[in-house]
């Protein structure tokens, strides 16, 4: 049992590893993956500047901002981060070491995650720099769990996705440009879900962005509580269940990619 | 109680489906890529499984690596079934391909194998201790620090090699582990495998190969595999000796009419013949049923008009015991192909 839990930790560290030095090694990423979500903000910041919209809005723009490079991450990185596998050859020996897949691809998700931390956090603080945002934060505690969760659920869905792109292969890139555009829209990255509607809020609530971000804000701009979608304890036990939902989901998915591929001889690259 | 096998298959096959054609003409075929093959490898062993391309040598250790599934048939590593015990068998065993690209190409040598090392739970002294043995033993000591974006072809496999034994697997496969290589670092890694086993009689390494020599020099058993099939199975030297009474010519001769060499087969007594063409003359290489033989055949070639300009009587290799049996040399395109 103890030798289980600590081969699991290390496939985990082992994993994420690689994107952590990755990070470290080509630093000038770090500047085009900040400035490019920095001039999509600036965008809106500029745009509601001009309609005279509330200040808080400002703050909503920047974390929000901030936010997309999480769902980048997930959409274009973890999603088809198997098919590379595939591909470069190191699917095979994931799958055929003791380690458990799931095990080999949460790693995956925590060295996204550091890397693309990087990224929000200097987004983060640029862009409240630059745009003059106040946060008013309450509960750091709570607004820790929010996020938390919010990742859980987020790359919860990247491993899900992860399965599922491997199984349609090359088609998987269209449903990432599919899903680009409307999750920007729907999950409120640049203004609050609230404003969609009830139902189409809910039908939103699905991408686990929509409503972390919702309870997110509300943590950290108080002075504006109409704006939110529903209440924060709501919405973080909701997030809760999301995260079970899609890693419990990213499991079986994993164990029926695996045997419909080894029947079909599909687990490995082709060659010679 | 008794020793399982360290592999043992029992009329094990493999059927791929293939979509062939495009758009509405698609069409299923079906392809026999192993036709019930029995095998048994006993703990110890280097065995090797020597075949053209497409034999079904990949096939056949994709199976037994639990990265396959049978169309039928059994399979059994380690005494363990694998479709059923998947996950002991992966913790006993490990493998290597010929051309792999495995690995981050940001990391270095060191780290790359710090990774898989974790895969299966190797603590830090251990992995430490052992890669520094193998690093030593394949010559890469000095590039654990470079980046494996950086490395040669000869030094990737290398590296290869050094992940696939740091998890000193009690069994171990190797698809064509010196694919591609120059003759230099392919007998470095041909050493580095005998070498490796000399001090371990019970880890056991299953090794295919397309190079009659690789099976030849290294192995202690060696499975011949044609269309999926196994065709003989038995030590190198006495696959050699089953040729019996034949005799082996090689002969090199000037410009050869391409129809000439038609007329070979019907010659009485050739049992097997297959030109070449290399360093513009053109290479026949004959079995013959006796010494006797060659009067003819040497007959045929003056008379066609070409001229000799050297003539060599061979020992036998396992090229011309495969060429024996199926009637063209293992490097040759297959016809499929
Ligand atoms: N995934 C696959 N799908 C369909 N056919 C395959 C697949 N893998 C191998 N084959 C075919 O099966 C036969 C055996 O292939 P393989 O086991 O790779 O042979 P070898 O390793 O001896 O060259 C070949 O004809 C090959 O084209
Ligand atoms: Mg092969």
């Amino acid at each position: 049992m103890r030798a289980e839990l600590e081969l699991w930790v290390r496939a985990v560290i082992g994993r994420a590893y690689p994107r952590i030095v990755g990070a470290t090694r080509e630093k000038s990423w770090l500047f085009f993956d900040t400035v490019l979500p920095l001039l999509g903000t600036a965008a809106y910041v500029f745009v509601y500047r001009a309609i005279g919209a509330p200040e808080a809005y400002i703050g909503f723009v920047v974390v929000g901002g901030a936010m997309t490079a999480f769902w980048m991450n997930v959409l274009w990185s973890m999603s088809s981060q198997l098919y590379w596998e595939k591909e470069s050859g190191n699917l095979g020996l994931y799958i055929a070491a003791p380690a458990p897949m799931m095990a080999i691809l949460l790693g995956m998700a925590v060295g996204g995650l550091f890397y693309t931390s990087l990224r929000a956090t200097a987004v983060i603080l640029v862009g409240s720099l630059l745009f003059g945002v106040h946060y008013a934060l309450g509960d750091f505690g709570l607004l820790l769990l929010t996020f938390f969760l919010t990742m859980a659920a987020l790359y919860g869905m990247g491993m899900l996705f992860a399965s599922l792109y491997l199984l349609w292969g090359r088609e998987a890139w269209h449903i990432s440009n599919l899903l680009q555009e409307p999750v920007y829209l729907l999950s409120g990255f640049y203004f609050p879900v609230r404003h969609l509607g009830f139902w189409v809020a809910v039908a939103a609530s699905f991408i686990p962005l929509t409503l972390g971000l919702d309870a997110m804000r509300q943590l950290l701009f108080p002075v504006e509580p109409t704006l939110g979608f529903l209440s924060v304890p709501v919405e973080v036990g909701a997030l809760a269940g999301l995260s079970v939902l899609f890693i419990v989901a990213a499991r079986y998915a994993l164990e029926y990619l695996e045997r419909l591929a080894k029947r079909e001889g599909r687990l490995t690259e082709r060659r010679g | 109680m008794e020793e399982p096998l360290a592999i043992r298959t029992e009329k094990l096959t493999r059927i791929y489906k293939i979509r062939e054609g495009k758009g509405r003409r698609k069409k299923k075929r079906e392809l026999v890529a192993l036709d019930r093959v029995n095998l048994e490898v006993q703990r110890g062993e280097l065995f090797g499984l020597l075949g053209p391309n497409g034999a079904g040598k990949t096939t056949l250790i994709k199976i037994l690596t639990t990265l396959l599934s049978p169309t039928s048939g059994r399979a059994w590593v380690d005494g363990l079934d694998v479709e059923r015990d998947m996950r002991e068998i992966r913790r006993r065993i490990n493998m290597v391909s010929g051309g792999e690209t495995s690995g981050y190409g940001l990391l270095t040598v060191q780290e790359n194998l710090w990774m898989f090392a974790q895969f299966y739970g190797l603590d830090r002294w251990t992995a430490r201790r052992r890669m520094d043995e193998l690093l030593e033993m394949v010559g890469l000591v000095d590039r654990r620090h470079t980046k494996i974006s950086d490395l040669s072809t000869g030094l990737r496999q290398k590296m290869n090699i050094v992940r696939g034994f740091l998890t000193d697997p009690r069994i171990i496969f190797l698809d064509e582990p010196t694919l591609g290589l120059d003759v230099g670092a392919a007998r470095q890694v041909r050493s580095f495998i005998a070498n490796w086993l000399k001090g371990r009689p019970d880890r056991t390494v299953l090794l295919t190969t397309h190079y009659m020599v690789e099976a030849d020099e290294l192995c202690d058993r060696v499975a011949i595999i044609d269309h999926g099939q196994v065709l003989a199975c038995d030590a190198p030297a006495r696959l050699k000796r089953s040729l019996g009474q034949e005799a082996i010519y090689h002969i090199r001769v000037s410009l050869l009419p391409s129809e000439a060499t038609h007329g070979f087969r019907l010659i009485e007594g050739v049992r097997q013949f297959t030109p070449r063409f290399h360093d513009g003359h053109v290479h026949l290489d004959f079995i013959l049923r006796e010494d006797d033989v060659l009067t003819a055949v040497v007959d045929r070639i003056s008379r066609s008009g070409a001229r000799i300009l050297s003539l060599e009587k061979r020992e036998p290799t396992l090229e011309d015991v495969f060429i024996d049996m199926v009637g063209r040399g293992l490097t040759e395109e297959h016809p499929e192909e």
